[in-house]
């Protein structure tokens, strides 16, 4: 193929590309739309493969072979649980890709060295790249627990960051103004990157995993992007600019959701803050044959699920208890915290593999205003962002971030295995309400016990 | 040839306030697949790879990093489209699938 065709198929690619992600906007055509995103890849991959710059195959075909069997079985064998991990695994892998690309760019065709421009786009997608396969390993090492989730600081954290900074600035400048391929100053950006992509996310605790994925996501991007820059490849460019604005609209939407800036998310270690006005009360236990009467009764049930449900495995028979009440005559909703689980849309894609429809999943700003209707409010590992000091307390660490307003339900039953304090360790105030009632123990086998009772 | 930069650039911007109007109408509800899917586009990076792995060039070092680059974004694209169409696939209208089947 001309180059002309190749870049024909390239703009094939990018409008693909761009359909496919409009096509995300709904339900009922998002799978065709990633259908159509996966073609666009598949022609840009073709042109690719047929253009008169592709002379050795062998390489191509081990490496192809061999990521297709790695791609596959894992997105075939990953449980629905572990997509946060998955998820970042992957930006990792996109990330050390364009790294790669970047770094190859360095050996012309026809020899000697590249130009000033080039050289510096090579080293910004070794930055960008390096950053996001570092920082996404770590990441994925404090969501699947094999390595400490909470936030990790220090002294003079602030200070060696900046130092990092500087020398990668430096280095970076040095290898521009010689950039030979074996520069010493090449392999110190390539260092420094990965240095700095694991002190970026060490510092970020465990509940703030939602941004970081968000970020690092754009990031893989980005990454793409300058690789597109350093090999002069617009589809490169096109591709990446759209991933990285996706992954920043997502990091805003999750900041936002928590109230907090980026900035303080990156660099505040909220896991390690524990303060906020110690509440007093008493707490209502009920037992599941009680709640189950109420729940009889009622004729507007939500379901506000967080991790602790995931972690329970007990989206099944929440499911299994919505339908249920549904046969009752009772409407059922489930409310969705944008920040519940581990990334941005966790919960649903949870409660999609349990068959819950999606026009049941309602968001945060469509449920409260009609939270005083609501009969019973089934609060199910969620705490944080059921937390009413969110709303009245200043003291409280999540102070103004927005909440699902439980408390404004009749009646609030809160499963929980037993009386501790959620991730970001505050207090909840929500327990000890006057319509709340606690349902003490495992919250598979408590709704297991609440659906026997029903059916009894 | 020193404007080359700059027209790249001008793609650059336009295609990031493209991607900003695109993805600010996907729902919450699809924000998970939202992102493997974005993943997967990210491994676009997989052209590049292909031509430093296949150039053929006199450096093997060359040829060794864009073969290395192949299997990472291959495994980007490959895993991010399939996980994004799996996870699409579980949602459901209500009256869809197995569980309308029960009712």
């Amino acid at each position: 193929m001309s180059s002309v065709a190749v870049n024909l198929a390239y703009i094939a690619a990018a409008v693909l590309f761009v359909f496919g992600l409009k096509m995300l906007g709904s339900p009922a055509t998002a799978r065709r739309g990633n259908a159509l995103s996966a073609l666009g890849m598949l022609i840009a991959i073709v042109a690719t493969l047929l253009s008169r710059g592709i002379v050795e195959w062998h390489w191509i075909a081990i490496a192809v072979l061999a990521g297709t069997l790695v791609g596959a079985s894992a997105a075939r064998l990953v449980a629905m649980t572990a997509m946060p991990e998955m998820v970042a695994l992957f930006n990792g892998s996109g990330g050390i890709a364009s790294l790669l690309v970047g770094w190859a760019a360095l050996f012309p065709e026809a020899g000697g060295m590249v130009g000033a421009f080039t050289a510096a786009t090579v080293a910004i997608s070794v930055l960008i790249g390096g950053v996001t396969f570092s920082g996404s390993l770590i990441a994925w090492g404090k969501l699947a627990e094999v390595m400490p989730s909470g936030a990790l600081l220090f002294a003079g954290q602030r200070f060696i960051n900046a130092a990092l900074l500087i020398a990668l600035v430096a280095c970076g400048v040095l290898f521009v103004l010689d950039p030979a391929p074996d520069s010493p100053f090449f392999i110190a950006v390539l260092a420094l990157a990965f240095v700095l992509g694991v002190m970026a996310v060490v510092p970020i605790g465990g509940a703030d995993m939602p941004v970081v994925i968000s970020l690092l996501n754009s990031y893989s991007g980005l990454a793409a992007c300058a690789a597109g820059f350093a090999i002069n490849n617009n589809v490169l460019i096109v591709s990446g600019s759209l991933v990285g604005a996706a992954g920043i609209i997502l990091t805003n939407i999750m900041c936002k959701a928590m109230n907090r800036s980026l900035a303080n998310v990156l660099f505040s270690g909220f896991g390690a803050v524990k303060s906020g006005a110690k509440v007093e009360g008493e707490v209502k236990p009920i037992n599941p044959e009680d709640a189950s009467l109420i729940l009889e009764a009622a004729s507007a049930v939500t379901f506000v699920p967080g991790y602790g449900m995931a972690v329970a495995q007990a989206q099944h028979v929440v499911q299994e208890l919505g339908e249920l009440l549904e046969e009752n005559g009772c409407e059922v909703t489930y409310a969705i915290h944008p920040v519940a689980g581990r990334m941005p849309g966790h919960m649903n894609v949870l409660l999609a593999e349990a068959n819950v429809p999606y026009d049941q999943l309602v968001e945060m700003e469509d449920i409260n205003p009609r939270m005083g209707a609501i009969d019973v409010a089934v609060v199910i590992g969620a705490n944080d962002v059921v937390n009413p000091s969110a709303r009245g307390d200043e003291t409280s660490p999540i102070y103004g971030m927005p909440i699902i307003n439980v408390d404004h339900a009749r009646t609030v039953f809160v499963l929980k295995r037993s009386m501790a304090s959620g991730f970001a360790g505050v207090d909840n105030p929500l327990f000890f309400g006057d319509n709340t009632r606690m349902l003490f123990g495992d919250a598979k086998a408590s709704i297991s016990e609440l659906i026997a009772s029903l059916k009894g | 040839m020193e404007l080359v930069p700059v027209y790249l650039a001008f793609i650059l911007v336009l295609a990031i306030f493209l991607g900003f109007e695109l993805i600010s109408k996907v729902p919450a509800t699809l924000h998970t697949p939202l992102m493997s899917g974005a993943n997967a586009i990210s491994g676009i990076t997989i052209v590049g790879a292909l031509l430093a792995a296949g150039a053929g060039g006199p450096d093997w070092l060359a040829s060794l990093l864009g073969a290395a680059a192949v299997f990472f974004a291959t495994v980007n694209v490959v895993g991010g489209y399939l996980v994004t169409d799996r996870m699409l696939g579980m949602f459901k209208k209500r009256g869809e699938g197995e569980g309308a089947a029960k009712r």
